[in-house]
């Protein structure tokens, strides 16, 4: 699996999502600079986590418009897998590539702690290798990550089962909807989470319910 | 221009002496912009003038350290070519005045202290001291530090990974904010702030200069009053963004052999950076204001000379190399300008709308700024007696102090802050030391910050030699060897004898268990006049410290892991409740003296430990500070779930002293019952004080003939009074 990780002014965790890719895959991603027009050819795109443009806006907002944004659109409409973690979900949803959008957290507050989480749909590139209703532990760390979309699209989502990792219950960390934690595109070829996956791929940093993401990922897409 | 009158000296904080002073050295009366460029370079804050003769005391050397204190940070070496770089820096009176703008720029400016001598920082910690929880401003002042560390830390991306919060009444007019930054660079890629030679581009990089934070240092270096809140404005705003833009541009630029010298414009922005940059190559500086880009229109030399604008730096190019430069800093969309020259005149030289606004000898600003032996009265250390209540029960005692302000969980702090981004955090706030892997290696850095400020008021050489030991114990008790110390001197009004004895008492103390540790103090500040209304903090040496561990799969930590591990307790108990957090909490009195701390013992105990972690033998260590061994036990059951009992043990019969002293060099370690045997054995061999005193297992804690307590009870009371206080639940004052 060949990937690229775009790297916005003030993400931060592009080198994260690089160590994660590389100690997985083997292959170093292509970092990829927001003003390049052009994505090297590869199977995945990371959007990663990150305070792009300082959250200044809304978070999310300014990156949606960066340079290299019409290439992610075009790399995901023909099929090429897009992950947005974090500030990369944010820019996600600001791009349209995801319904819904990310609000201030309910507590007002930055949370960062691990949360658990559930796998409620196996059936796509990014969660094969998890089982269905699986608990998984990915810690956060973000102030905006209260999920929310209007009711019909709520449905649709999860109708659709797209609806793919969800807070367990009581240990929704920002107030998102229905517990969501991460969704998927029509398509199912981008995924938009806010927990850190890339952060639990090592058993040193507090576990590896983030590898069988990546895993899902190389087995899908070579 | 405004005339020198001695009212207008008076306003830039320089007594009459100090104006003579300048008079003398310049052979001619200052202008109104010089007067400013000395009252900041001549303020506590740059000068040091208190302090400094008795720094010198300080152990700074050792064969690992590269860097002692003088640069912007110190630096060690940490083997296989890599090199840590730290220091703690306070920002406790802006932050008393605007607390989320004041927390934000304190962690902003000691990131740039760090990066500036080419280390990606790779952690930070924040020793926090706020005023009694029943204070009617605390809450908010709590609430607005710990939202600007998280706001400026997390957007920069460097994980937050502990540090302490106090409260205590001492600080209910003048918080103290310290923030430790650790960095990581390669050996031989350090960059210094000498700016040697003449004819060399000076280059302005990072954020435009605006009219924030004119006399910050000067404002640092005076006492407050209650129209301290009128100085809002000379509090900076602080922009993580552009920080995190100049970080990566200085490192994309370091990487290139482009740069003589470069250092960070923090308190007194443009004019220290140049001055001392100047004072450190043996150069002169000559600088074009018009050149400096600017936020605001019409600045005057003055403003632009004391702006405090963040998140800016001044580095001195090799000729020929600024166009290389200004491609990196374009890329990242900084300002980046060419605004002077070095010079061999030996002076810095301003011009402003082409007329010479200043023209001052460098060594003037640096070398010659006063120096004060002040004088101070020695006072003798509290000796009072300590009396408690026999009859208190113990259990209901621990509950107490688990749920004090000092003692509960810190996790409403700690959860607002991103510990784990970068992803190399191995040991997350919570225990005795954060500790983050070297990216890429099996090696990893120990970090802590300690003082226990009431033992310092009581005795201020023991509360000196204190804080260092404990944060060598905390270094030892993950199972890192410490290398090196940043000293954050907070103290009151150095001009009051009774505060200059804290000052030059605790400095002895810290020099002492420095040499004895062999612990040398790389980097630093002093906080004075941190007085409001002539009343001063509780003197507060925050000792910020870094151990190395070869590899980080042999790391401790607090929590009990097994059922039926052995609790053993290392060094000796005799049951010291002078100072403790017990007289305190449970009988309302801040009485006695402060644990004496045998430096001796402290070694011989620590590298017995370190030894047993090292070797893996052990893996569950917690020191025992404040609180003492229950407290100690109570946080490890909690941490790992897993419940205990405990008798007392040794030459101490009495319960209450026994489980709640505050005696120093002592661990408490779990360890399965063979293992325990050999522990006991080789610890009475070498001569430390051994005992057995329980068994972990089991869902509580039961202290023998005393009394049970269950996890779930103490979970609550330990977890429960942060976030209880800061959703607004009413208080009485607790200390």
């Amino acid at each position: 699996m060949k990937s690229a990780v775009v790297v916005f002014p003030a993400s931060n965790c592009d080198r994260d999502a690089q160590t994660a890719l590389k100690q997985l895959t083997g292959n170093n991603p292509h970092m990829v600079w927001h003003g390049e027009s052009e994505l090297p050819e590869v199977d995945l795109v990371v959007l990663p986590g990150g305070f792009s443009y300082g959250d200044y806006l809304r978070c999310g907002a300014m990156a949606s418009q960066a340079a290299i944004m019409p290439a992610v659109q075009a790399h995901a409409e023909k099929g090429g897998a897009v992950l947005g973690i974090c500030n990369g979900f944010q820019v996600l949803t600001e791009s349209h590539l995801l319904p819904g959008a990310l609000l201030r957290n309910a507590g007002l507050k930055f949370v960062s702690r691990p949360v658990t989480m559930t796998v409620e749909e196996t059936q796509s590139a990014f969660t094969r290798h998890y089982s269905k209703g699986q608990t998984v532990t990915f810690p956060v760390a973000h102030g905006d990550g209260n999920y929310f979309a209007d009711e019909e699209t709520l449905n649709r989502l999860e109708g659709e089962n797209r609806v793919v990792f969800r807070y367990a219950p009581g240990d929704n960390p920002n107030g998102s909807s229905r517990n969501i934690a991460g969704i998927l595109n029509e398509k199912r070829n981008v995924l938009g989470l806010m927990p850190h996956p890339e952060r639990v791929c090592d058993p040193l940093l507090g576990g590896t319910d983030g590898v069988a993401l990546f895993q899902s990922l190389i087995e899908a897409l070579g | 221009m405004t005339a020198i009158t001695p009212e207008v000296i008076r306003e830039h904080g320089l007594s009459e002496d100090e104006y003579a002073r300048i008079v003398r050295l310049l052979n001619r009366e200052p202008n109104l912009v010089e007067l400013g460029v000395f009252s900041v370079m001549w303020s506590e804050h740059c000068s040091y003038k208190s302090t400094r003769a008795h720094l010198r005391r300080l152990p700074t050397t050792a064969p690992w350290v590269l860097q002692g204190p003088g640069e912007n940070a110190g630096v060690i070496d940490i083997g296989d070519g890599d090199a840590a770089i730290f220091k703690m820096e306070s920002h406790n009176h802006p932050s008393f005045i605007e607390p989320y703008q004041g927390a934000a720029t304190g962690v902003g400016g000691i990131m740039r202290d760090v990066f500036t001598m080419g280390a990606r920082p790779i952690a930070m910690m924040n020793a926090l001291r706020f005023g009694e929880p029943g204070h009617p401003k605390t809450r908010h002042l709590v609430s607005g530090v710990v939202a600007g560390i998280g706001g400026y830390g997390n957007c920069m991306g460097v994980p937050t990974v502990g540090g302490e919060v106090n409260f205590h009444r001492s600080y209910n007019g003048n918080i103290l904010v310290n923030a430790m930054c650790v960095g990581l660079a390669k050996k031989d890629k350090i960059f210094l702030s000498a700016a040697k030679g003449a004819g060399n581009p000076v280059v302005y990089i990072g954020s435009k200069t605006g009219r924030d934070g004119i006399h910050g240092a000067t404002m640092a270096s005076a006492e407050f009053t209650e129209a301290a809140e009128e100085k809002r404005p000379t509090v900076q705003v602080g922009d993580p963004f552009t920080e995190k833009l100049l970080l990566e541009a200085c490192l994309e630029l370091m990487a290139t052999d482009a740069i003589v010298a470069i250092q960070d414009m923090g308190a007194a922005g443009l004019t220290s950076s140049s001055a001392e940059m100047a004072d450190k190559g043996g150069s002169g500086i000559e600088l074009d204001l018009d050149k400096v880009p600017q936020r605001e229109t019409d600045m005057t030399a003055y403003e632009m000379l004391l702006s405090e604008s963040q998140e800016r730096m001044l580095a001195v190019l090799k000729p020929g190399r600024e166009a290389e430069a200004e491609r990196i800093f374009k890329k990242w969309e900084l300002d980046f300008a060419v605004i002077g020259i070095t010079t061999d005149t030996k002076r810095l030289v301003v011009k402003h709308k082409g007329a010479v606004v200043a023209d001052l000898p460098v060594h003037a600003l640096g070398d010659e700024a006063p120096r004060y032996e002040r004088p101070y009265t020695k006072r003798a250390p509290t000796r009072d007696g300590v009396t408690f209540d026999t009859a208190r029960k113990v259990t209901d005692s621990l509950l107490t102090l688990m749920a004090s302000p000092d003692m509960c969980s810190r996790r409403w702090v700690w959860e607002q802050y991103d510990n784990t981004v970068m992803a190399d955090t191995v040991q997350l706030p919570g225990g005795d030391a954060a500790v983050v892997r070297v990216h890429g290696t099996n090696k990893g850095l120990a970090i802590t910050t300690d003082v226990t400020p009431r033992y310092c008021k009581a005795d201020p050489f023991e509360g000196g030699k204190q804080a260092v030991a404990e944060a060598w114990r905390n270094i030892t008790a993950v199972g890192a060897r410490p290398l090196a110390v940043t000293d954050n001197l907070n103290f009151g009004n150095p001009e009051k004898p009774d505060a200059m004895y804290e000052i030059v008492a605790a400095i002895d103390g810290i020099a002492e268990a420095c040499k004895a540790l062999d612990f040398p103090v790389i980097s630093g500040n002093c906080s004075l006049y941190n007085e409001t209304n002539g009343e001063g903090i509780y003197p507060t040496p925050a000792i910020g410290a870094v151990g190395l561990m070869a590899d980080v799969h042999r790391m401790a930590t607090i929590a009990l892991k097994r059922d039926g591990d052995a609790l053993i307790l290392i060094g000796e108990t005799r049951g010291h409740l002078g100072q403790s957090l017990y007289l305190r909490e449970v009988e309302g009195r801040e009485t006695g003296a402060a644990p004496p701390v045998d430096l001796v013992a402290e070694k011989k105990n620590g590298d017995f430990i370190r030894g047993l972690i090292e070797r893996g033998r052990v893996d569950t260590v917690h020191d025992v500070s404040d609180g003492g061994v229950l407290c100690a036990l109570a946080e490890m059951a909690l941490a790992g779930n897993i419940g205990a009992e405990v008798g007392v043990a040794g030459v101490q019969p009495d319960a209450i002293p026994f489980f709640f002293g505050e005696d120093q060099a002592r661990y408490l370690i779990a360890a399965p019952p063979d293992t325990a045997i050999a522990i006991d054995e080789a610890a009475q061999k070498a001569g430390i004080f051994v005992a057995l005193i329980g068994k972990t297992g089991g869902g509580k804690i039961t202290v023998a003939r005393e009394g049970e307590v269950t996890l779930a009870r103490l979970r609550t009371a330990y977890e429960g009074w942060f976030p209880a206080y800061m959703s607004g639940e009413e208080l009485t004052p607790t200390n």
